[in-house]
């Protein structure tokens, strides 16, 4: 018994980890004054960087890898609590969840480069088919919205399969290649396209899920109303939470393992029998389907859907937050999504300099730092495996 | 369809691909010595143009009147200067980078290029707005038949033809082309013979670049029109050019350039609505890429395991 009392890390420091990132969320989406949103975010910045260093960081990794499973419902439970602390404010709820969606896309593309090396500049392009799906199938035919949802993914993952023969066909630059011109092929297609409603866009019906209108507030006794966005941040926060749970499922499988192959040398993976088209075909489509789903729930989110909102820098926005967050690691991921998505919103002061800044803090991480804010760890299959 | 339109549409489709193989052979200059795409090439251009325009209105305010002068001091200014920073981005944000993933690389030069964009966006006076590009080169024209050619287009493809053949010459006559050429083809073997690769590499960048500024001016000059925005869309036309040719490879990138804005005019010739002209052109870039992988030009090289 006492060995594997040994064996058990313990789990307060992961619990306490989440719980301080919970409480940083609060307060970042909390304060108004720019002097305090700015020194949040620095602090978030250094915070980030200073983790994977120290004894704290390792514990908490070390709790991840072993018990999982009480400390995700523990996360789940933060950020409901995050959620529900600001169920009357519109504004932080759809913040809430733009990052959450688009945390989602970045997800899928962090299963095409990060794990299968797959490049995809046209992120935003995916974002955008299940954007327009959302847009056209809930406007003109009574399907159910989940199916919606899922047919968003489904074509995203088919038009996504039209550029498979291309991506495979070619390596490096030449790859990029092909994924940029469709980002830029899809963006003025849907300019000129006038069924698709041109540069003006198409409007989107809300979501109706069970008969509930997500767009409806919510009555909540006599004087307060919960603000509508609230239902579309706790369904954000549920797809998100499933691709979360894929994505881990992938990563620790013999799926996951394969990817990784592919990625490190494709020609020692071809050597050693593993299907190389196979397995990228599985990562690019897997990913894209991701995005697509993502586009549509943020399309009936926002109400339409315009092609500005899918253009070849969107796509960009979308790479450098996977690169930032740390190349293959979801949690990064979504870390990165929250700092690039949200600061400019609150720090008003820079939101005209934003690009400009943002472009340049990208650059000093890939000088400074090139494997991200938080970088992937070493996958575990055996609990507490090589640690003394 | 009428002689002058035809015309029309071959001068145009000509002036765009001279703009074209001006970025592309940029592109392949730099994928040659380092295996690198240098993704704010076109923003490089962009800020080319804006420092011929600043050029311009700089001359005239000491009193300059001859459009001639005018136009070789916005040219050697624009020239000079983007020269420069192409040096400077090489020998700050690329060479840094050798060695780490490619993406990153592609990342960090895009990333330089909205830092470009931005700057001058936010930083020039009313960046945000297209500014009037002057009129300097005659604008009278001769008329064949139904055709006319006016004077301004015939210079400027004059001149960006000849200035794709001064690199071509540059690289495949002198001793410093031996040098860049040695340094594309094996850059270790180079250095172990006593070449500065750093030195080269520069000097490659800065040759690719002054090329671009001078994609600026062209543009900037026909157009008469420039804007911080126009770099992207170039950037990216160039680097289809330039892998559609075959990266690598100065040919190439010629062929890629004009084939590009063939694509382009044929779209607009074909199509009811004209702006489906770069949908067309960048589907066909992507059928051309799946039918050859490595450009027309296919690349010369077999992968060492």
């Amino acid at each position: 018994m006492s060995a594997r009392a040994a064996q058990q890390p313990v789990l307060w420091p992961a619990f306490a980890a989440t719980g301080a990132i919970a409480c940083f969320a609060y307060l970042f989406l909390r304060v108004e004054a720019q002097w305090e949103v700015a020194a949040l975010a620095v602090g978030a910045v250094l915070a980030l960087l200073a983790f994977g260093r120290t004894r704290l960081g390792a514990a908490v990794g070390a709790a991840w890898s072993v018990r999982p499973v009480p400390l995700a419902w523990g996360a789940l439970l933060a950020a409901s609590v995050v959620v529900a602390l600001f169920a009357e404010d519109h504004f932080a709820l759809l913040l809430i969840a733009t990052v959450l969606l688009y945390g989602l896309a970045c997800l899928g593309l962090t299963i095409q480069f990060g794990y299968a090396g797959v490049v995809n500049f046209s992120g935003a392009a995916f974002f955008g088919v299940g954007g327009y799906t959302a847009a056209v199938l809930a406007t003109h035919t009574a399907l159910p919205h989940p199916l919606v949802l899922a047919a968003g993914g489904v074509l995203a993952g088919a038009i996504g399969s039209l550029l498979v023969l291309p991506l495979l066909r070619t390596r490096g630059h030449y790859a990029a290649l092909i994924t940029i011109a469709f980002a830029i092929l899809f963006k003025t297609f849907l300019e000129v396209n006038d069924a698709l409603g041109g540069p003006q866009g198409l409007k989107v019906p809300g979501m109706r899920m069970l008969g509930w209108s997500f767009n409806d507030n919510i009555p909540l006794g006599e004087q307060t109303e919960l603000s509508f966005y609230l239902s579309y941040a706790v369904f954000s926060l549920l797809l998100l939470a499933g691709a979360l749970l894929l994505m881990r499922r992938l990563e620790r499988s013999w799926l996951g393992l394969s990817l990784d192959a592919v990625r490190i040398d494709e020609t020692a993976a071809a050597v050693f029998g593993f299907e190389v088209a196979r397995w990228k075909i599985l990562a690019f489509t897997l990913g894209n389907v991701l995005a697509g789903v993502a586009g549509a729930a943020y399309a009936m989110m926002t109400g339409f859907v315009a092609p500005a909102s899918f253009t070849f820098a969107e796509s960009l926005i979308m790479v450098s937050i996977v690169i930032l967050g740390g190349l293959g690691n979801p949690v990064g991921v979504l870390a990165a999504a929250a700092l690039v998505l949200v600061l400019p919103e609150k720090l008003q002061v820079i939101q005209e300099y934003r690009f400009l800044l943002f472009s340049g803090f990208v650059i000093l991480v890939l000088l400074f730092r090139p494997e991200g804010l938080l970088p992937r760890t070493l996958r575990q299959y055996l609990p507490g495996w090589g640690r003394a | 369809m009428d002689l002058s339109l035809l015309g029309q549409y071959v001068l145009n489709g000509l002036m765009l691909g001279t703009i074209y193989a001006m970025v592309a052979v940029g592109f392949t200059l730099f994928f040659g010595v380092l295996d690198v795409i240098k993704f704010s090439h076109g923003d490089v251009l962009m800020v080319g143009a804006f420092t011929g325009l600043v050029a311009y209105l700089g001359l005239s305010a000491l009193g300059v009147q001859s459009n001639a002068l005018l136009t070789l001091g916005v040219m050697l200014s624009a020239v000079l200067l983007i020269a420069l920073l192409g040096a400077a981005l090489a020998r700050w944000l690329v060479l840094p980078l050798r060695g780490a993933p490619p993406i990153n690389l592609l990342l960090i030069t895009l990333m330089a290029g909205t830092v470009l964009r931005e700057a001058i966006r936010l930083f020039y006076p009313a960046g945000a707005n297209p500014k009037p590009f002057p009129r300097l080169l005659p604008a009278d024209s001769v008329s064949f038949g139904a055709l006319t050619l006016r004077f301004d287009s015939a210079i400027l493809i004059a001149l960006g033809l000849a200035s794709i053949v001064a690199v071509h010459l540059l690289v495949t006559r002198t001793r410093l082309g031996l040098a860049i050429r040695a340094v594309a083809q094996d850059s270790e073997t180079a250095q172990v013979v006593g070449m500065n690769f750093q030195r080269i590499v520069l000097v490659t960048f800065a040759i690719g670049s002054a090329l671009a500024a001078l994609a600026g001016v062209t543009a900037g000059l026909y157009y008469n029109e420039i804007n911080f925005g126009m770099g992207l869309l170039l950037g990216v036309i160039g680097f289809s050019a330039a892998v559609v040719g075959g990266l690598g490879n100065l040919y190439g990138a010629i062929l890629g350039g004009f084939l590009f804005a063939g694509l382009q005019t044929l779209g607009a010739v074909w199509f009811a609505v004209p702006a489906y002209k770069d949908v067309f052109a960048f589907a066909v870039v992507i059928l051309v890429m799946t039918w050859r992988p490595t450009g027309l030009i296919a690349e010369q090289s077999a992968e060492r395991v």
